[in-house]
């Protein structure tokens, strides 16, 4: 049998990158300030995970002005998406096998 | 602590976190009773100016002839509006300060868009049927529209508000069906449902 441990997602086990993806899964869309403010973290942190996201594609990036300030949104894709999935499965798992 | 519990404690953690992202949880129940006090006055003047001495119970066909009722009436609505509005602001951001949040946020935002959209087509709607004397779908129409608003932002709201607006558009059909009943159905709406299920809520979240 495979060993569950194979099936979660190495870009996720990190709290910070688990936790913007399951808001992004949510919500149509988030921006940078009310990630901030959600996930209580700081910018340099958040824009570091969010740049690590974004290299595997799992959220994609829209940057407009917003009363002439720079207004980043994220959105989830559907390989961060399905990634997320997987990776929540594999979590449940591994939580049932060690209840056994 | 185990490997197990960890995992345990991640999940919890992330489904809060998916809740408090999409739900504007700084929503006062209290307001929502006095929404519903506020709601069950202006029936009471209403009927006062409108309908005395004959009983609320009374069947009326075609009681609403002349604009100015319509006028009065539209005013005591608006008013009860203006004043269930600006108290579900203030206890929202009371609320939201104990939270320690911002009640202006992406959430809240998205909240009002979707209440707002159903919201003025609906009174665009009840205008227009004002303006050609179908007086008597206006209170229908108004439960209707409100109860589909409430749909609309259901997601962003406390799973309670849900109901409240399957509840709504219930009484809007039903009210629909007796027209000379509007005022009566009006205040059920308006007036006990809110308090009703604002209680429910201000005993389950806000304690």
């Amino acid at each position: 049998m495979k060993n569950p441990f194979d099936n979660l997602d190495k870009i996720l086990e990190h709290r910070l990158r688990l936790r913007i993806v399951s808001v992004l899964v949510a919500n149509e869309s988030y921006d940078f300030n009310a990630l901030k403010e959600l996930l209580d973290t700081t910018d340099g942190n958040l824009a570091t995970h969010l740049k690590a996201l974004e290299r595997e594609k799992y959220l994609s990036v829209n940057k407009t002005f917003v009363e002439r300030k720079p207004n980043t949104r994220y959105k989830i894709t559907e390989r961060g998406r399905s990634a997320f999935k997987k990776h929540l499965d594999a979590m449940e798992e591994l939580i049932r096998q060690q209840r056994k | 602590m185990s490997q197990n519990e960890s995992y345990q404690k991640d999940l919890e953690s992330i489904r809060q976190l998916m809740e408090r992202s999409v739900k504007f949880l700084s929503l006062s129940g209290l307001s929502g009773i006095l929404a519903g006090v506020y709601a069950l006055a202006g029936a009471l003047v209403a009927y006062i100016q409108v309908q005395y001495p004959l009983s609320p119970l009374d069947y009326r066909q075609q009681s609403m002839r002349d604009w100015d009722v319509v006028i009065q009436l539209l005013g005591i609505a608006l008013a009860v509006l203006a004043l269930s509005l600006v108290t579900g602001y203030i206890m929202a951001n009371r609320k939201a300060k104990k939270q320690g949040v911002q009640v202006w946020n992406t959430t809240s935002k998205r909240l009002v868009i979707n209440l707002a959209i159903p919201l003025i087509t609906g009174a665009f709607f009840i205008l227009i049927l004002l303006w050609n004397g179908h007086y008597g779908v206006a209170a229908p129409a108004c439960l209707i529209f409100y109860g589909l608003a409430l749909l609309n932002a259901s997601a962003n709201l406390f799973d309670e508000i849900r109901y409240l607006g399957y509840s709504e558009i219930v009484l809007g059909l039903v009210s629909a069906m007796l027209p000379g009943y509007g005022l009566f159905f009006w205040a059920a709406g308006f007036g006990v449902l809110h308090i009703l299920y604002g209680a429910l809520m201000y005993k389950k979240y806000d304690g």
